[in-house]
């Protein structure tokens, strides 16, 4: 079987270690990817010293982009919110351990996107916050 | 296996004529081409027409006196007589060549629309419309403030009539839906709901992208009034598409995009408008592609619609049966019996887009997603779906290979 759904991918979409909502939370955005109608909303709790603290996604998607989303938060807990923002495609790509095609890339960078339009604050989750990498 | 080749529909000797299933995807992996109601491939008559225009009478239409302007018009315009013949139009003046589908309806909201539809007026359109049939007269809403009503789906697919019936009481002026859905495969009615709809006193555009390549179309015979359909789903080119509309109504409709050629005469400060079709033909058009579009539909008369339409029945029930015997799928849409040769479904666990690229592994070309048909996924409390979707060149044999590879994706998931 193609790399694309290898094991450590396909545990975390079935299992994922961070799903859910936080409430109360620090940090929280959500967004889709047109496209395929990929959800993903997520929550971040962050001490005063900026350290994430807690994380957490909820929605629905496939695959690249559910499994994208866990191992993403999973790697940020213990990080500042500044080394967050300095996070791009190459950041994902090492996360998911896979080569991607445009079309499947979209899905893989959604949680990334939606991450950092939460740490800074925007209105909404554009491309060039994940380029890059 | 019961491989369909019987002697009036050789399924073999089609797929030759199109050089793109003899590819691999990778090597030793053939090409299964299940994505046809997004755009179906091309056979070499068509790829040779559009490559003979550039190579031998390549030059523009409608204007010039030399030779190659002289054969470039002719062909171009024997393109629109073949094309008008093949849904059988009284007359080709009354086939518009557009980009696409798309183009066609726009065409009807900015002309015919804008100039027969005021305030408060209402337009009746379905749950189970392609986007190119929605937002164009979203837009016209907002722009003429006339109001929207749709027809609802029911749980199997089917236009609700009913609610259709109810509707027409409150006098609308257009009712505008697709002829086979994109998604479900559903044959709408289309005869007895113009008869109930002119008898109301409204117009009725149909969105046949999906139903010229696969059924026999007679325009007159349906009644419509405005008929819309593509090139590229039906063997031709991408990039033309046409309307077809009663000489009567195309008469009276204000022109489209302004330009060269859609003009009898330009003063500085006003023109008149051409004869139909010419226009709503402005700017030199894809003339290659006219001439692809007209190669495509010979090529289709050659075998027969009747023939295709059959082939494809028996390939899309083959299917359904075999799909059906899946534990864990969710096929949308009627029974085999009523349906045009689309099956979108779920696999429960896993998301479609998964299923398609685990489809691709194996040469598998399906769709996933909402398939331009947001709102009928909302109806259906999906986010997307996976279409397979079958024309004259797929075989009974390339059903069972998806069915296999249907078990394969399951296995990777643990379903």
């Amino acid at each position: 079987m193609d790399d694309l759904y290898r094991e450590l991918i396909i545990e975390h979409y079935k299992n994922p270690y961070h799903k859910g909502t936080l409430e109360p939370h620090d940090i929280s955005f959500e967004d889709e990817n047109p496209l395929c109608g990929d959800h993903i909303r997520i929550d971040l709790r962050v001490d005063n010293k900026g350290i994430i603290k807690e994380v957490a996604f909820d929605g629905h998607g496939c695959a690249i982009s559910q499994s994208s989303a866990d191992l993403l938060l999973d790697s940020i807990i213990g990080k500042s919110v500044e080394e967050v923002k300095k996070m791009d495609k190459q950041t994902v790509l090492d996360l998911l351990g896979i080569e991607l095609g445009p079309v499947r890339l979209k899905c893989a960078l959604l949680p990334l996107k939606i991450l950092k339009a939460g740490v800074y604050g925007l209105g909404e989750a554009t491309d060039d916050l994940v380029e890059g990498g | 296996m019961p491989e369909l080749s019987s002697a009036h529909f050789n399924v073999e000797k089609i797929r030759a004529d199109f050089p793109i299933l003899k590819r691999e995807t990778k090597p030793g992996i053939p090409l299964i081409y299940f994505d046809s109601a997004a755009t179906s491939q091309k056979p070499d008559v068509v790829i040779n027409a559009m490559d003979e225009y550039y190579r031998n009478y390549n030059a523009n239409i409608h204007r010039g006196v030399h030779t190659l302007a002289e054969e470039a018009t002719a062909h171009y315009e024997d393109s629109r007589t073949a094309v008008a013949r093949f849904i059988h139009a009284n007359n080709a003046n009354e086939l518009v060549f557009t980009r696409n589908t798309t183009e066609s309806i726009n065409l009807i909201a900015y002309t015919w629309a804008r100039a027969n539809l005021k305030k408060g007026d209402l337009v009746v359109l379905t749950e189970m419309e392609h986007h190119s049939n929605l937002v164009p007269w979203q837009m016209l809403a907002v722009e003429k403030e006339i109001r929207l009503e749709f027809i609802p789906v029911t749980e199997i697919g089917e236009l609700d009539l009913q609610v259709f019936n109810k509707l027409l009481e409150q006098e609308p002026k257009l009712v505008s839906f697709t002829h086979i859905s994109n998604v479900l495969g559903t044959i709408n009615p289309v005869k007895q709901m113009t008869f109930d709809a002119h008898k109301a006193g409204a117009m009725v555009l149909v969105d046949g992208a999906q139903s010229v390549p696969h059924i026999p179309i007679d325009v007159v015979d349906l009644g419509v009034d405005f008929y819309a359909f593509s090139a590229h789903k039906m063997v031709g080119p991408t990039g033309i598409g046409a309307l077809w509309a009663k000489k009567e109504i195309l008469k009276e409709m204000p022109p489209f995009l302004g330009g060269g050629d859609m003009i009898k005469r330009v003063y500085l400060r006003s023109f008149t408008s051409n004869d139909i079709p010419h226009k709503f033909e402005a700017g030199t058009p894809a003339i290659a592609e006219a001439i692809g579009f007209g190669a495509a539909v010979d090529y289709l008369s050659s075998i027969g619609m009747d023939k295709i339409n059959k082939h494809e029945q028996e390939v899309t029930q083959y299917a359904m049966e075999k799909l059906s015997s899946i534990k864990k799928i969710n096929i949308l849409g009627p029974g085999p019996a009523k349906r045009g040769g689309v099956i979108a479904f779920t696999l429960d666990g896993i998301h479609p887009h998964d299923v398609a690229q685990i489809l691709d592994l194996d040469g598998i070309a399906v769709r996933a997603g909402h398939h331009c048909a947001m709102p009928l996924h909302d109806r259906y409390g999906i986010p997307a779906s996976t279409r397979a979707s079958f024309y004259l060149y797929n075989t009974v044999g390339e059903v069972d290979q998806l069915v296999l590879s249907l078990e394969k994706v399951k296995k990777v998931f643990g379903e």
